[in-house]
């Protein structure tokens, strides 16, 4: 349990100093993220140790995001004046790149005749 | 009474005692409603918190101060989608077309449809750029918007706003649309409503949840492109 958590930061922390030293475009949880990718690709036993602290973290997905999500409270004013544009923008632009994903994939897994 | 209200407001584990108890009603109330799109755990948690904080006349950095710590873990998280993207890695090598073809023409749409129908609807430069990496994952969203002159705490609203409409829409909607490939399905949704998706689509299928996962991760990173490059069409 506290090595897979210290395992898990490790890969944060050492993503956000690459990411800040280089200035790179990408955030440092997702070259943590990446380099989490090479150890468990490469050491199969840290994919044990792992599973369950990923595990619990990300069955509990959603509840991370709701602190952010009550700061909408925050942007009411600006939400009042320019909501209806913002909501639409949003939403339109959502459904409209899950649409085109999920064609683009399912045209391209049948042209190369790739199956589930 | 006000004496013991005042202290507690001072610390962190009142608002964050109460953000966990709001997830845990949203939670059972999502599961009594048969896991239905329309009961989202995050929306309904908002909505909980929101009127908490309007009722108590709590402004949100106070409230922050508590649930900080659950935000902070957003960051251990996206190092923790390496674990499912690993469990899937046998399916990516034999669907390399497909993900990529998925990966450039869904993040292209998200970035290019908010910041277009955005300018056409006469949103000012800076909710342009706020709006360009809705997309992304919201620790990834919040970096690029500061990137090109957005406002990241807008850009953090905008991402959970399109998270949860992700979530709501994406499986009535591939329904309707006929897709069965649950690669597609996942992957899709995780490109364009980032971990909100990714969390809808496990509830709904271990491969749909994987590939959004994967989906999510790869966005992360062509968002940095993609964003600057959406907004860039309309300036």
């Amino acid at each position: 349990m506290i090595h897979a958590l210290l395992l898990l930061l490790a890969c944060q922390l050492a993503g956000e100093t690459v990411s800040r030293a280089l200035n790179l475009p990408l955030p440092g949880p997702v070259l943590g993220m990446l380099l989490m990718l090479g150890i468990l690709v490469t050491v199969p036993k840290a994919a044990d140790l792992m599973r369950p602290v990923a595990g619990f973290i990300l069955a509990n997905l959603s509840l991370l995001f709701v602190p952010a999500g009550v700061g909408v409270v925050a942007y009411l004013g600006v939400l009042h004046q320019d909501g209806l544009a913002i909501l639409l923008a949003v939403a339109l632009s959502t459904v409209t790149a899950i649409i085109v994903g999920a064609l683009a994939f399912t045209a391209v897994a049948r042209m190369t005749g790739n199956r589930e | 009474m006000t004496e013991i209200w005042s202290y507690l407001t001072q610390g962190p584990l009142l608002w964050l005692t109460l953000t966990l108890a709001a997830f845990a009603v949203a939670d059972a109330i999502s599961r009594a409603a048969g896991r239905s799109p329309l009961a989202n755990p995050v929306m309904l948690s908002v909505v909980i918190l929101g009127s908490l904080l309007w009722a108590s006349g709590t402004p949100y950095p106070i409230y922050f101060e508590g649930a900080q710590f659950v935000h902070f873990l957003l960051g251990p998280a996206t190092v923790a989608l390496a674990l499912p993207i690993r469990d899937n890695l046998h399916h990516v090598g034999r669907a390399a077309l497909p993900l990529a073809a998925a990966l450039i023409a869904g993040s292209a749409t998200a970035a290019g449809t908010a910041v277009g129908i955005g300018w056409a609807l006469g949103l000012d430069g800076q909710i342009l750029a706020s709006l360009a990496p809705k997309s992304a994952t919201a620790p990834v969203a919040i970096g690029i918007s500061e990137t090109i002159g957005g406002l990241p705490t807008l850009t953090a609203v905008l991402v959970l706003l399109t998270g949860m409409i992700g979530a709501i829409t994406v499986t009535p909607m591939m329904n309707r649309l006929g897709t069965t490939d649950w690669r597609a399905r996942g992957f899709a949704v995780g490109v364009a409503a980032h971990g909100i998706g990714t969390a809808r689509a496990f509830q709904v299928n271990p491969v749909a949840g994987a590939f959004a996962g994967l989906g999510m991760g790869l966005n992360a990173i062509a968002t940095a492109f993609i964003a600057p490059w959406a907004l860039g069409l309309f300036e």
